[in-house]
């Protein structure tokens, strides 16, 4: 399969790889997928007192799509607010990186990562 | 995309180049040497009668055979296909049971399908972790219903050689037809058709180092062995497969066969001295890679590499410069892992991970090399942005988590 230029810049350039403090009371943890089907994201926020992302970061295991899926979805976080990155939806992801109907699921998973982190990060902070 | 040079070649399980001089012997035939071999009554006929010929006996010396038991066909998938269902339809009055194995190749599982559909019975053993058949079960899964054994030679994704000989002799002792698909072994491990007490054998060209589109089957003549013809026509290839030869395809596939024989014990040799090198390298600069399949009973160029905590499509995208083929999922239409790994009971989160890498015989020390450094990089930065990894490394047992199934 050939993939989007969007998809291989972000697969060899990935932004925001890494890990955050999760027992921080500002992060929030989502961690989203299986092993066992090929795809696993770990997507975190660090939320500002005034309730902005201010930063994100991912790591991900999976196929090119998925991880640009991840490294795309911490790019688009930042600076939001919580009821806005509530808003991204996966289809979003899908046109911005070009994928192909058999890598929806990527994008699905994505927005998926997004609601469990700040799921997490509300729960923290009994939101 | 098209500035970059062509990837290293390292697929030989999936198809292998056209041998230079393979290709010297077959230009002839497609144009002075242009006749038809069942033309008997000129020159043109009889030219290239006498090249198909030739190459039916380079066919058939290169496996311990006569030469009137090589049937062409167009590739091994015909041939199994022609086995099975010619076995079933001149015998299968008089039994009604095959035995097969879970780690065949799909066009020997499909045909088993559509036999059971017709109302045989069909067994299929499971194997071990190693990939290779239990030969007890093997021997106690036969019946007096059993017509067929069909076991496959060497498995095509992770080149582990089943014991045919031990097979053949149970067979024999119980009076079951015995076939395999030797699409993988034929010019790879030596294979003698009466030590082994093999009945029924499928060959395919562009396995090794032939043409596309033609392949072989054996039949046994003494003690005899029949086939229903599955194709119907001008009863070419003793009524068995019938259809105009390729003159140029079958002189191909013997030319390649001939060039086997000369050549199988050095290349064997120089292949595992590359391949236990790429081997002993990845183990020495990465953690936590596994073998799939045997490493002793195994064809010299195959290695099956599940490089935990990072998936197999990604990392083909990481080595780029590299052509192999993988058994996850995500790389297969049914977004299935491997069926072949997870039979050897290999995790379906370990199936995700793994390569097949497959050297042949334009395969270079040099490639080897830079195979390996590719692989050694790409995983170790996906390793460094793999979630598993990471949890690894802080010693959680991905096993002990509710991941939630998608």
């Amino acid at each position: 399969m050939a993939y989007s230029k969007q998809v291989i810049d972000h697969y060899e350039n990935p932004r925001n790889v890494g890990s955050f403090a999760k027992d921080d009371p500002s992060i929030g943890t989502g961690l989203v997928g299986a092993p066992s089907c090929g795809d696993v994201m770990k997507l975190q926020i660090k939320v500002s007192s005034d309730g902005i992302i201010e930063d994100a970061k991912f790591k991900t295991f999976g196929c090119g799509s998925a991880i640009a899926s991840s490294s795309l979805t911490t790019e688009m976080l930042k600076g939001l607010n919580l009821n806005e990155a509530l808003e991204i939806k996966n289809m979003e992801i899908v046109e911005e990186l070009g994928l192909p109907p058999v890598k929806i699921h990527c994008s699905v998973l994505a927005e998926d990562a997004i609601k469990a982190a700040i799921k997490d990060y509300k729960e923290k902070n009994s939101l | 995309m098209t500035d970059n040079p062509k990837p290293i070649y390292l697929d030989y399980q999936a198809t292998t180049p056209l041998d230079p001089r393979v290709l010297e012997a077959m230009l002839p035939h497609f144009q002075e040497k242009f006749g038809n071999p069942h033309s008997r009554n000129h020159f043109y006929g009889w030219e290239a009668e006498e090249s198909t010929e030739k190459a039916r006996g380079q066919i058939a010396s290169l496996i311990g055979a006569d030469p009137r038991e090589i049937i062409f066909t167009s590739g091994a998938t015909e041939s199994n296909n022609l086995a099975l269902k010619g076995i079933v339809d001149f015998y299968g009055h008089q039994k009604n049971h095959i035995i097969t194995c879970v780690t065949e190749h799909k066009c020997i599982l499909d045909t088993c399908r559509h036999l059971e559909q017709k109302g045989l019975k069909v067994t299929y053993l499971p194997v071990q972790a190693n990939g290779i058949i239990d030969l007890n079960q093997l021997e106690n899964t036969i019946t007096n219903q059993t017509l067929l054994v069909s076991i496959m030679a060497v498995n095509n994704e992770i080149g582990v050689i089943q014991p045919l000989a031990e097979i053949g002799k149970i067979c024999r002792r119980n009076g079951v037809f015995f076939h395999t698909d030797a699409a993988q072994a034929v010019g790879k491990i030596p294979l003698d058709m009466d030590k082994m007490n093999i009945d029924l054998l499928s060959i395919s060209g562009h396995k090794v180092y032939g043409p596309k589109g033609i392949g072989a089957l054996y039949v046994r003549r003494k003690p005899r062995v029949r086939v229903m013809a599955q194709v119907n026509g001008g009863g070419q290839e003793r009524g068995m497969r019938s259809g105009t030869l390729s003159p140029a395809l079958c002189v191909g596939l013997g030319e390649a066969c001939s060039i086997a024989a000369q050549e199988m014990i050095q290349e064997s040799a120089r292949l595992l001295n590359l391949r236990t090198r790429f081997y002993d390298r990845i183990l020495k600069e990465l953690p936590e890679v596994y073998l799939n399949g045997d490493l002793e009973q195994r064809i010299p160029g195959n290695l099956n590499l599940s490089f935990a905590y990072v998936e197999g499509e990604g990392l083909m995208m990481g080595i780029k410069n590299l052509a192999v083929s993988s058994g996850s999922a995500c790389t297969s239409a049914s977004l299935e892992p491997s069926y072949v790994l997870r039979a050897l009971g290999v995790s379906e989160d370990l199936a995700h991970t793994s390569l097949r890498l497959g050297f042949g015989r334009f395969t270079t020390e040099e490639e080897i090399e830079i195979a390996a450094t590719s692989i050694i990089e790409a995983v170790k930065k996906l390793r460094s942005m793999s979630p598993l990894w990471e949890m690894a490394q802080e010693g959680i047992d991905i096993k002990n988590i509710q991941w939630a199934g998608h």
